[in-house]
């Protein structure tokens, strides 16, 4: 009778629902305040692309696969290859998403993630290109979501960089004599991963109490959302935190201080994940 | 060289207008130096039912390119502004209605979102909607050197391996509303764009003062 009473209060009054634990400095599903949800993370899950990876934070589940492609590289940079990253999130994973053309969230994620590519330096595009203003290598990044449970941008970084660490390029060599590319499917070699930027988001209740790692049902009913992503030098990539409610410097300072932390728990997570398909083969 | 003829933290040339247009309930152009955005404020009008909310003013932000579509970069800019100005408007007073923003890009010489968030702020402040505090916006680049320029053109933004960081800050406590950053940096860059960026929004702050005595000062 009283759990019945309290799913009653929780659909009612999901905000005082809310503020009653995070009074008692805990969350309604038993986490601390600064406790991110268990992360789990499995590679190679897609056989057919040249690079795949499936994370879940909690039941947040995001997957990504790497399709390279052969293309002439762009005018304005004949020497380098390219990334384009794409987020999507279907209808099957919320049912706040509706079927159609990519909403407001999936561009703003798709855009978000192709700035942390670049800004973090994660791999260097010149390494993509095989012969200059000829041929080069394109990098198609499909994110897509399975499960939305909050937490979507931190799961999308983690989730790509796993993936392009398991990516794997087939050697392409030009022949003189017909100028044609050949590609050599035998011959396959990983690729060069820079930088390590792991995102940690955050959300503001009541312009005051910061938490770790929303939920959906959190992310709703927070005044600000922020997202740190730092590289394994203690580097800032990026600071997104699109309006809401204002944050002071401490505030901001103290979730710094945890994204740090995060970078390095996922740098284990992802060395271990990635060791662990090596000693098997 | 001429790029170091221009001092840390000295804004460009701004300047604004209001109530230019006449069918928007509110509208305004700003400039910073050579970049030139238009805003225009319907507001509060009728929503959609599909995107009405119970209790609050639904708010819709459009920004208009220059050339072609809007794509994905426009996106993450409407978000931006839209979560920002959601936060500034007390949309509470008017549930069940809509405030849309309009931005139209007139000339892109660097601070674009900077840029589009002032005039936005002027606009809403032109249509009369109620706010619990006013916002401005500063960009700072930082140079591979370490060197922190504050509002940069077009030119500043483009050198390799600059990182660019766009705040929001409001008007009560200097407190950062919104952040949107590209390229990398650590974090007592982070802390020192930020205290050049709170430092610039008080003369910006002064600059709304002055608008709005001056233009309601010849109402009498």
């Amino acid at each position: 009778m009283r759990h019945e009473l309290f799913c009653f209060f929780r659909t009612a009054e999901p905000l005082e629902y809310h503020r009653s634990f995070l009074k008692e400095n805990c969350r309604s599903d038993g986490r601390e305040l600064g406790e991110f949800r268990p992360t789990t993370l499995n590679i190679s899950s897609i056989s057919t692309a040249d690079g795949s990876a499936l994370v879940k934070i909690g039941n947040t589940t995001v997957i990504c696969g790497i399709k390279a492609e052969l293309t002439m590289p762009p005018s304005d940079a004949p020497n380098k290859g390219y990334m384009v990253p794409n987020v999507d999130l279907p209808p099957l994973c919320s049912s706040k998403f509706r079927p159609g053309p990519p909403g407001e969230q999936a561009q703003a994620a798709s855009q978000f993630i192709a700035d942390v590519i670049e800004s973090s330096d994660l791999i260097n595009m010149e390494e993509l290109c095989i012969e200059k203003s000829k041929l080069c290598w394109v990098l198609y990044c499909d994110i897509m979501c399975l499960d939305y449970d909050g937490n979507l941008l931190d799961a999308c970084i983690i989730v790509l960089l796993a993936a392009l660490k398991n990516a794997q390029l087939s050697e392409v060599t030009i022949n003189k004599e017909t100028d044609l590319a050949e590609v050599d499917i035998q011959k396959k070699k990983p690729l060069k991963i820079n930088r390590l930027p792991v995102g940690s988001s955050f959300a503001v209740f009541d312009d005051s109490i910061i938490i770790v790692d929303p939920t959906a049902e959190e992310e709703s009913l927070s005044t600000a959302l922020l997202t740190v992503v730092t590289d394994e030098e203690d580097r800032l990539c990026a600071v997104h935190k699109p309006g809401g409610t204002s944050l002071s410097g401490e505030k901001l300072q103290h979730c710094i201080n945890r994204a740090i932390t995060r970078n390095k728990e996922i740098s284990k997570l992802v060395g271990k994940v990635i060791e662990s398909t090596k000693t098997a083969k | 060289m001429t790029e170091l003829d221009q001092s840390c933290s000295v804004l460009r040339e701004y300047g604004s207008e209001q109530s230019l247009l006449s069918k928007p309930d509110g509208s305004s152009t700003f400039v910073q130096g050579d970049t030139s955005i238009l805003a225009g404020v319907y507001g509060p009008a009728e929503v959609k039912v599909s995107k009405e909310i119970y209790d609050r003013a639904t708010v819709e932000v459009l920004i208009q390119p220059k050339m072609g579509l809007p794509g994905v970069r426009e996106r993450t800019r409407e978000q931006c502004v839209r979560e920002t100005c959601k936060a500034a408007l007390l949309l509470t007073l008017h549930p069940r209605s809509s405030v849309t923003v309009i931005l139209q890009v007139i000339h892109d010489d660097g601070s674009l979102l900077s840029c589009c968030l002032n005039a936005a702020c002027m606009a809403l402040m032109d249509a009369g909607l109620p706010m619990s505090h006013l916002f401005c916006s500063v960009t700072c680049a930082i140079s591979k050197e370490g060197q922190i320029i504050i509002d940069p053109t077009a030119r500043q933004e483009k050198v390799r391996r600059t990182a660019l960081l766009t705040f929001a800050i409001e008007s009560v406590e200097c407190n950062v509303l919104m952040s949107s950053t590209t390229g990398s940096f650590s974090v007592q860059e982070l802390q020192q764009c930020i205290a050049i960026s709170q430092k610039a929004s008080e003369q910006i702050f002064q600059f709304y003062r002055d608008s709005v005595k001056r233009r309601y000062s010849k109402i009498k």
